[in-house]
């Protein structure tokens, strides 16, 4: 294992490891707060879940863009064909994901009757009238598609400890600073 | 000379009451509204009021006789919101258990030029009555008279939202009222 490690690019790296972040904040506070009784609290959790949101989906943006304009680090060699069409397609099941449940949540707010302000500052026009059912069933959409985002990233956490502890391949260290591993 | 005289005066009183024939009186309930905006973590809210009464008089051309009282029923509150519609009828909000309606009654009406005028009056909310000015515009279409005003409250000024909802960052302190009265004229008798 002496040859380089080709790893993603600071931009790559950048937008994975904030929108990584950013979802474990929105995932977690997503569920919390919705059970919450009425209070200043609650107000302001439901608009910082949703500033995360829509933070995550354009940073997704970002990187659906910057995948078009480059290449990946490429896989190990001895990478079975199976494993490449199992990446390949939890990577765009992902960004699919991380683009169309805050899109979603964005949706719902507006149908619930409540603008999404981004910030608190940048308000985002409503793309659907206020409509209670509407409301409910993007609210269904929200969480079902957050099922499969919660499935798909313990796939992605299980495959990072496959390749590191079974395989013992470098396939972490590629989206992993230089000073982070040997 | 006595009698001439009552005659002009009883007859130019006469006049004056035909020029001001229309007094607009009767509140057409169904076409006026009773709305509010507030904003919410930044974000822009509107709320209305399904039910409320109003009695006023009102002709142009005796603004010193102009009357308006208008109650607001507050359970019929509609923030936009299921949620915050049980929250607002509570203690920390409106009280309306002790507080079941709020109340406007005028103390003047003046001209500000134009269709314009400025109402001024006491407006009552859980228990506490404060002087408010109410700018409208009103416009006589045939038989029908539009009021249109909006004026601004602030919430805390009323208690309305306390404890924890005292925080204004969330819930800002200024609310919008907005009122679209439809009046019916009815001849004026006198």
């Amino acid at each position: 294992m002496d040859t380089p490690i080709q790893r993603y690019n600071n931009t790559a790296m950048a937008l994975h490891w904030l929108v990584a972040l950013l979802i474990f904040a929105a995932f977690p506070l997503g569920i919390y707060m919705h059970d919450l009784p009425l209070s200043p609290t609650k107000l302001q959790y439901y608009s910082y879940h949703k500033w995360i949101g829509i933070t995550i989906m354009l940073l997704v943006i970002a990187r659906v863009v910057w995948r078009f304009t480059h290449t990946p680090p490429p896989l190990p060699a001895a990478t079975p064909r199976w494993e490449v069409v199992v990446s390949h397609i939890t990577h765009l099941a992902l960004y699919g994901l991380l683009i169309a449940i805050p899109l979603s949540g964005w949706l719902m707010s507006s149908a619930k009757g409540f603008q999404v302000v981004w910030f608190g500052v940048l308000p985002l026009p409503d793309l659907v009238e206020k409509n209670k059912e509407l409301g409910e069933l993007l609210a269904t959409v929200h969480q079902g598609l957050n099922v499969f985002l919660f499935l798909l990233v313990g796939m992605h956490i299980a495959a990072v400890i496959k390749h590191k502890f079974i395989d013992h391949d470098q396939i972490l260290e590629r989206m992993l600073p230089k000073g982070m591993s040997k | 000379m006595k009698s001439f005289l009552r005659v002009v005066l009883l007859s130019s009183a006469l006049i004056s009451s035909f020029a001001s024939a229309v007094e607009f009186k009767q509140v057409q309930a169904n076409e006026s509204t009773v709305t509010f905006g507030y904003k919410q973590m930044g974000v822009p809210m509107e709320g209305k009021f399904a039910k409320f009464t109003a009695q006023t008089s009102f002709d142009p051309a005796k603004l010193a006789k102009a009357q308006a009282r208008i109650d607001i029923d507050l359970a019929s509150i509609d923030t936009g919101s299921e949620e915050a519609n049980d929250e607002v009828v509570g203690k920390p909000w409106f009280n309306t258990k002790a507080f079941p309606s709020a109340g406007f009654v005028s103390t003047g009406v003046k001209a500000l030029g134009g269709n314009r005028y400025e109402a001024t009056g006491k407006l009552t909310i859980k228990g506490k009555t404060l002087d408010v000015t109410a700018p409208f515009t009103f416009q006589a279409n045939g038989t029908r008279g539009l009021f249109d005003g909006v004026f601004t409250i602030n919430r805390l000024d009323y208690n309305i939202g306390e404890g924890v909802w005292t925080d204004v960052s969330t819930v800002a302190n200024e609310i919008q009222i907005k009122f679209h009265l439809v009046l019916i004229a009815a001849p004026n008798k006198k």
